[in-house]
């Protein structure tokens, strides 16, 4: 047996059902002995790509998504796509192929040190020097990527060690790393500390964080919610923790967030941080909230705690692991006034304004296309207004909403689609872009159709980078600058050389049929929808 | 600015070294001096690292060291309860007539003379950073040619909280 033989069996062994990657002569020993495993292999278009489809399979499977790419540009190539993962806490398994370890260090063809390239990207990473560490290094890469706070692995794999013989496979039943034990319980002492500081509060609020999601503990947080009446607002990463139309959920927090959502942070007492990290868009100043409210962050990674914001409860562990403890203690409480005030609050938010009735409302298409979606449909938006709007507006029942939080890596909604759709089949997948992010990633539809993993795109084409355009308006008095979009393909002809249906919604009239038409497709399908190329977020 | 002084206890990886620096160099993390060496257990190193910063600089540091995969241990060494020493190599210009009162510096302060030059002498003294630091200021009137400084290693007194190796 083959080093690459070895790799292979390991991912049989971690139970992995599909590859997303790309080919090069580093990494063909590799990619034949998954030849001999019954592993689907997705070539993509590019590595980047790859990566960001690992990112969705992984999201919505529960698993560890793989990527694998060649030595050098291959390899360097996936970096952006591992830097998303990572600032979202994906659990991703990255194999790069390496030049001949003899050659390690000598710059020879496609030679690059991508575990030092990679290094503050990723949770941690191996590069291979003995055949016989590829079980333990695989056992442990799936672990630590899968395990506390999720995030990427790198496995970089010379091609002498993928061609060497290994003398014994033995996969091992369990890891044993010295250095690693993320804390999953936590602390019994915080905990009632927590259910104390519920029942002194009058005005609790709980912000849940893409932790939740990470954590598979949506249905936890949203039982303890219902089970006190304590109302929850959401960071971008959060989104579809709660359903939309939940009586106790009052929305996206931050900039981009809602009023009301906001408002219900500033005046809380208690404010109950979920998985979330308090980062600068969805808290912009830390500090205020804290003059006059008692802050819990609970997260199952130690030093996010006191980072941005200094917790009087700190509680570090798995939130499904603390929410299951939380579930059994009892709470005197009542906060229906507060939520009677919160409720006021989001029924007197402004309306956003309607733009020029010639295109479509994309707050108005959102909702409607929301409407029409499956129960359980993902939702994937991508970076830019298009995204805010989707944050905005979608309705969310009980499906997932994806995107890129922490890095707002464009062209992420395609790939990370196609990588949903390996996850799960049987869902309705709608992939929403700019025309801008579209481009960044158009590429895939190919990926797409080989591979029989359609998906649903809908374009906002406003011809331009809108979301810097709305920046250059309001900070440079609206000179704009390498924002306009001019050159972009015939969308329709596009979609026709890859084969796919094409729509194209001008403005609202006609929105609905076209949209049960769009969805009713069984195959993947491309929409275009013109929006206002000066439409703003707000 | 506070000043703190962790001793870590990591897994001797290739690239340990280079994951610790650089996340002090990623986050703007300021290090005043790092040292590493084996332990009794070639498996593991000991890195004594001293970091400047405020209090909660100086939290995120021992939390984001801490959480590095290849770092088994990381905790303060504070000043009561621990010893600190560095080592310092001095290379002084040393002539005929000046060679004498430079041995005598060196013997209040226990330094050794380590070797010696036709016009210069290399002296090697162990210490606290104030002993040291005491001690090139005495030098102060001669010309100092070169110094090397380890930076500071420490440990914690007495058996409480020493980590095992299994």
């Amino acid at each position: 047996m083959l080093g690459a033989d070895a790799m292979a069996k390991c991912l049989v062994e971690e139970n992995v059902g599909v590859v997303f990657g790309y080919p090069g002569v580093a990494i063909c020993p590799f990619f034949n002995s998954m030849l001999s495993v019954d592993i689907e292999r997705v070539l993509v278009r590019t590595e980047q790509n790859a990566a960001h489809m690992a990112s969705g399979y992984a999201r919505i499977s529960g698993k560890v998504g793989v990527c694998v790419a060649t030595s050098g540009p291959g390899a360097t190539n996936l970096i952006t796509g591992i830097a998303t993962a990572y600032a979202d806490s994906i659990p991703l398994v990255c194999i790069t192929g390496q030049v001949d370890s003899g050659q390690l260090g000598s710059d020879v063809f496609q030679e690059a040190d991508i575990t030092g390239a990679v290094e503050s990207f990723v949770k941690y990473s191996y590069l291979v020097k003995n055949v016989e560490d590829i079980p333990r290094i695989f056992k442990e890469a799936f672990h630590i990527a899968s395990t506390g706070r999720r995030g990427p692995v790198l496995i970089d794999v010379p091609i002498d060690i993928q061609n060497a013989s290994i003398s014994k496979f033995s996969y091992p039943a369990e890891v044993n790393l010295r250095t690693y034990k993320p804390t999953v319980k936590g602390h019994a002492v915080q905990i009632k500390k927590v259910i104390k500081a519920i029942s002194r509060s009058e005005r609790p609020i709980i912000c849940v964080g893409g932790g939740v999601h990470l954590s598979n503990a949506s249905e936890e947080v949203r039982d303890f919610a219902h089970k006190h009446g304590i109302p929850v607002v959401s960071t971008l990463m959060g989104i579809s923790v709660m359903p939309t139309n939940d009586p106790l959920y009052f929305g996206m927090v931050g900039n981009n967030g809602k009023s009301y959502a906001n408002r219900a942070m500033n005046e809380s007492d208690l404010i109950i941080m979920i998985g979330a990290r308090v980062a600068d868009r969805a808290i912009s100043q830390p500090d205020l909230i804290m003059d006059n409210t008692v802050l819990v962050h609970i997260d199952v990674d130690p030093a996010e705690i006191g980072k941005n914001v200094g917790p009087h409860i700190p509680l570090v562990g798995d939130i499904k692991a603390i929410f299951e403890e939380m579930a059994k203690c009892e709470v005197e409480c009542n906060f229906a006034p507060w939520l009677e005030t919160l409720e006021g609050y989001k029924a007197d938010a402004p309306a956003r304004k309607k733009p020029r009735p010639e295109y479509v409302d994309p707050a108005e298409f959102i909702r409607m296309l929301s409407e029409k979606l499956d129960d359980d449909a993902i939702y994937v938006a991508d970076v830019g207004q298009n995204q805010m709007w989707s944050c905005g507006y979608h309705i969310v029942k009980k499906g997932r909403f994806l995107t890129s939080g922490g890095m707002g890596t464009m062209g992420y909604s395609i790939p990370a689609a196609i990588g949903a759709r390996a996850a799960a089949p049987e869902r309705q997948i709608v992939a929403v872009c700019g025309d801008g992010s579209f481009q960044m990633s158009m590429m895939e539809l190919a990926t797409m159709q080989q591979h029989s993993l359609p998906v649903k795109i809908i374009i906002f084409h406003n011809g331009y980078l809108g979301l810097v355009r709305e920046y250059q308006y309001n900070v440079y008095k609206g000179h704009y600058s390498v924002v306009d979009l001019s050159g972009s393909p015939d969308f329709s002809k596009l979609s026709d050389a890859y084969g796919i249906p094409f729509y194209k919604l001008e403005n609202m009239e006609g929105a609905s049929d076209m949209l049960d038409d769009f969805l009713k497709c069984k195959d993947p399908a491309l929409m275009e929808i013109m929006i206002d190329p000066l439409d703003v977020v707000k | 600015m506070h000043k703190k002084v962790f001793q870590l206890l990591v897994d001797n990886t290739s690239g340990v070294l280079s994951r610790i620096s650089g996340l002090f160099s990623r986050r703007g993390y300021n290090i005043e001096s790092i040292t590493a060496g084996t332990t009794a257990n070639p498996r593991f190193t000991r890195i004594t690292i001293v970091a400047t910063g405020d209090e909660a600089i100086l939290e995120q540091i021992e939390k984001q060291v801490g959480k590095l995969i290849d770092v088994r241990d990381i905790r303060e060494l504070k000043p009561d309860s621990s010893v600190y020493r560095e080592l310092i190599l001095i290379k002084v210009r040393a002539t005929d007539v000046q060679r004498q009162s430079i041995i005598s510096v060196s013997d209040i302060f226990r330094a050794k003379i380590i070797d010696v030059d036709k016009d210069s002498m290399i002296i090697e003294l162990t210490g606290t950073q104030n002993k040291i630091d005491a001690f090139l200021d005495l030098l102060d009137g001669y010309e100092i040619l070169e110094i090397a400084r380890t930076g500071i290693a420490g440990l914690k007194r007495g058996t409480e909280g020493v980590v095992e190796f299994d």
